[in-house]
């Protein structure tokens, strides 16, 4: 596998999903493993596709989660249709979130997924435009 | 100290993952907030939570902890149960209060790294 060929794993996600949450990120783990990728570099990046994957799931109305594996790095691409983020730096803030009351009582919106994202890839871009949706590009290197 | 030994210590009720009882855990983390569980608990670490719902296995799975310790006599959903069998992620229960299994586990040696 050359640096430029590598593995495409592609997903769609649903809103409120959370019987399928997760999956998305499992399979990619696996394959992962699967490549003989270091097992503290394929934690980062399991985190990082969860994450997101999540955040499309509690907040958006859909989207799509792409992995692009190769043999220097992972690139992870999340699409998604939803409300977007009106303010990025303020979400990119711990503990802020905008999950409702019973998003989280399961645990989730803690305000820290973005963080977590930003902390475990080595390049993390994000767009987003309110009411349209939001993209996501993170790098992770092998 | 695995898994094992702590559930006798403990008297933990194995729910699932009965193939990984022998691993080994690397330390301890208890939250409630799952994000927080994926970005501060350490691979190889046993979770205590009061969650039970099947979202905890998955971020067990992606975190990679060795066990999770459903604590206050919470019963995990059905389908919680069955993904952790699917996956072959160790869940274990107790009626102990989450406290209770965090001054347990530090006083077996299980710190917080």
């Amino acid at each position: 596998m050359s640096a430029e060929s590598g593995i495409e794993l592609e997903f769609v996600l649903e809103s409120a999903d959370f019987n399928g949450a997760g999956e998305a990120s499992s399979k990619i783990k696996r394959t992962l493993q699967q490549l003989g990728v270091r097992p503290d570099i394929i934690r980062r990046i399991a985190i990082s596709a969860y994450e997101a994957e999540m955040n499309v799931i509690i907040h958006a109305s859909r989207g799509v989660i792409k992995a692009g594996i190769h043999s220097d790095r992972t690139e992870l691409v999340v699409e998604d249709e939803g409300p977007g983020i009106a303010d990025i730096g303020l979400a990119m803030q711990e503990g802020f979130s905008t999950a409702p009351d019973h998003i989280r009582e399961m645990g989730f919106g803690a305000g820290m997924g973005l963080p977590n994202m930003a902390r475990c890839t080595d390049k993390f871009d994000i767009k987003s435009e309110k009411n349209v949706g939001t993209k996501l590009r993170m790098v992770i290197y092998h | 100290m695995t898994i094992q030994e702590i559930v006798k210590a403990l008297s933990l009720k194995v729910i699932a993952g009965q193939s990984n009882l022998d691993k080994v855990v690397s330390g301890g983390y208890a939250s409630d907030l799952l994000s927080n569980v994926m970005g501060q608990a350490n691979a190889g670490n046993i979770w205590v939570t009061m969650q039970g719902h099947q979202n905890i296995v998955a971020v067990a799975l992606l975190a990679g902890l060795t066990a999770i310790v459903i604590a206050g006599g919470v019963e995990p959903d059905p389908e919680a149960v069955r993904k952790a069998e699917t996956e072959e992620i160790v869940m274990l229960t107790t009626t102990l209060s989450a406290y209770e299994v965090v001054g347990r586990l530090y006083q077996l040696g299980i710190t917080g790294e």
